[in-house]
């Protein structure tokens, strides 16, 4: 058997969006192996996110789910995901490249002394091997690699592929997490802000940077984030402002921030510095406003206008929210 | 405390890259390298530590070319007591081979507690620490940009999506150190002078076998020139009917 496991996330009983698009990677790669794709969640009272990878296209799902589970512990999901992978004959497991995947996975693959990849934009298994493309460099080159052991591990970057809704009743099959001590354990979340859009799942981000000039004038760009909606963009920062204090650094795009693919970006007084660009230059279309027309992150935007930030957003967040009201 | 700090020398994150006739990796010509950016946080925090404690050791090592032994230097003239180069001559891609590598020689040293940065930009694998901490056994906290250490216990702070996690665990354990966690100190002459006299011990690396191959390294395709719109806030609406019509994102 040559079957495809996709590691799921459940936060709080309820099934993470991104890992949707891990399951749509799982099923392709279960049409080429020509196994089947079986989603496993770990967690307590998984019953409602149960339903919901039982009619997402999968052929099955494993829910390993108990009150030892209630918390995430990185070691304790993996012990438990790595028994699994074996009992179902998976020869890829793959999850979303999210903080519990970049966590969790590794663990996984070390347990089953698999092939690794991370942060994958594709992957594929033909000819008997699987394999895999992701950026290298900060995306200023691409790897293609092959897996060389018996099971192959990939996490997904977000963004890449769409959401499954293949739909389906597949079996769930529930099971109780296996008894063992816990290393590390998550004692609390806490969370940044009740409305906020975590970065890398916005469909929007709006970048400030230096050109902002003082961290009150942030304003403009929570004003233009805030105009597409509720939970539809977020707002981003160059480390600049970050090292200035202006922004907490969750919110850096970059380098040493985050790696970012929204369908839409848009830069504001951002000179675009290669460490800038390599956060965010995969987004699918990139708008700059800056006010001088040689600035580099015109290079990589789709459209720009050149001019005071001061003058073109607040315009320009009243011409969004108009568009926004009309739909 | 014993303390372990895995560094890495990488391109520096201004580089340009430029692909090798192999077509598998990059080309060295004109490449400055540095220290990997997280991997200075590491280091600060296994000093940190040391200070709180008042005792134990902290050994850098790494994996890579005898040049490494420059960002060694530099991590023993900030003040660890000791360094490891491992030695090999290839590009490793590979973070599999590269944890196994790594906890071979762990094993063989006295540890309590590995730190090593979140990512290490070339490869941008971002997986060493729980690879890693599989292998030796220990506990793993990854991303951490808050620690506290109390009766051998960590406690740790890290971003997750939309909210920050708070995360325990004992020794020993393998932790990965991102932006926020402190400020790195940097190397003073007197440091730059005693770390000459520092141990720095080479041996070869012993990689197993790649759990990767490479099959091409490429350039990512140039994303096609852009139109400016125009200038100030009379421009607004050419965007909007830009983003609406043509690129369909509104
Ligand atoms: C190891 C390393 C890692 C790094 N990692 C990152 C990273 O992750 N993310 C990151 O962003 N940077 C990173 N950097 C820093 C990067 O090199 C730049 O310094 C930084 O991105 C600059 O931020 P900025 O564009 O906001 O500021 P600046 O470069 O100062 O640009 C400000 C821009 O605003 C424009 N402007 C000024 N006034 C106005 C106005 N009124 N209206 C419109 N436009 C205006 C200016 O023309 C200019 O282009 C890193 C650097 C190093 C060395
Ligand atoms: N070749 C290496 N030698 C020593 N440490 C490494 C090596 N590669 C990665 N690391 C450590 O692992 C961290 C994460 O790297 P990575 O998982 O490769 O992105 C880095 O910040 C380093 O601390």
């Amino acid at each position: 058997m040559s079957n495809v496991l996709v590691i799921a996330e459940v936060r709080g009983g309820s099934l993470k969006r991104s890992s949707l698009e891990a399951v749509t990677a799982a099923i392709e790669l279960a049409g080429q192996t020509g196994g089947k794709a079986i989603a496993i969640a770990c967690g307590s009272g998984l019953d409602a996110a149960g339903s919901e990878l039982a009619a997402s296209g999968v052929a099955q799902v494993v829910a390993i789910d108990g009150a030892a589970f209630e918390s995430y512990s990185g070691d304790g999901y993996a012990n438990a995901i790595a028994a699994q992978a074996g009992e179902h004959g998976a020869t890829a497991v793959v999850m979303t490249h999210t903080a519990m995947g970049k966590d969790l996975l590794p663990r996984v693959a070390a347990k089953l002394d698999a092939s690794i990849a991370t942060d994958a934009t594709s992957v594929k298994f033909a000819d008997g091997k699987f394999t895999v493309q992701r950026p290298v460099f900060a995306g200023k080159a691409t790897l293609t690699a092959n897996g060389t052991k018996a099971v192959f591990c990939a996490t997904i970057r977000p963004n890449n592929y769409a959401a499954a809704s293949a739909g389906g009743n597949a079996e769930v099959n529930k099971i109780e997490p296996p008894a063992g001590d816990l290393l590390s354990v998550v004692k609390e979340i806490v969370a940044s802000s009740s409305d906020r859009t975590p970065l890398q799942e916005a469909k929007v981000i709006v970048a400030g940077g230096r050109g902002l000039k003082e961290a009150e004038h942030f304003n403009l760009v929570e004003d233009l984030a805030a105009a597409f909606g509720p939970g539809v963009a977020a707002v981003g920062a160059s480390r600049a402002v970050v090292d200035a204090g202006w922004r907490p650094h969750r919110e850096q795009v970059g380098q040493t921030g985050k790696v970012v693919s929204p369908p839409l970006y848009i830069a504001i007084g951002i000179s675009g510095a290669i460490q800038h660009l390599a956060g965010m230059r995969t987004a699918g279309t990139i708008v700059a406003i800056n006010k001088d027309a040689d600035a580099p992150i015109f290079k990589v935007a789709d459209y720009g206008i050149v001019g005071d930030a001061f003058e073109i957003v607040p315009a320009l967040t009243k011409a969004i929210a108009e568009v926004v009201a009309s739909k | 405390m014993e303390i372990v700090v895995c560094i890495k020398r990488v391109p520096a994150s201004d580089t340009t890259i430029k692909i090798a006739a192999d077509g598998k990796s990059i080309d060295p010509a004109g490449v400055k390298y540095e220290l990997n950016p997280y991997d200075e946080f590491a280091i600060e925090q296994a000093l940190l530590i040391k200070e709180q404690l008042g005792a134990g050791s902290v050994t850098v090592v790494t994996i890579g070319s005898k040049d490494a032994q420059k960002e060694l230097r530099d991590a023993l003239a900030r003040g660890a007591d000791k360094a490891a180069l491992l030695t090999t001559d290839q590009w490793i891609s590979d973070g599999a081979s590269t944890a196994a590598a790594l906890a071979t020689w762990i094993k063989s040293q006295s540890c309590d507690l590995v730190l090593c940065g979140r990512q290490a930009i070339d490869s941008d694998n971002n997986q060493l620490a729980p690879n890693l901490a599989t292998h030796l056994g220990f506990a793993c906290i990854t991303e951490v940009n808050k620690l506290e250490l109390a009766d051998g216990k960590f406690t740790a702070e890290r971003d997750i999506e939309g909210a920050r996690e708070v995360v325990t665990c004992p020794t020993p354990a393998v932790l990965s150190c991102q932006k926020g966690l402190n400020e790195p100190r940097y190397p003073n002459l007197k440091g730059i002078m005693a770390a000459k006299k520092k141990p720095l011990e080479e041996a070869a690396a012993e990689l197993p076998a790649a759990g990767l191959e490479v099959v091409s390294l490429a350039l990512p395709p140039e994303r096609a020139a852009g139109k400016i719109l125009g200038d100030g806030a009379d421009s607004v609406p050419a965007l909007i009917d830009a983003l609406r019509n043509e690129a369909k994102v509104l």
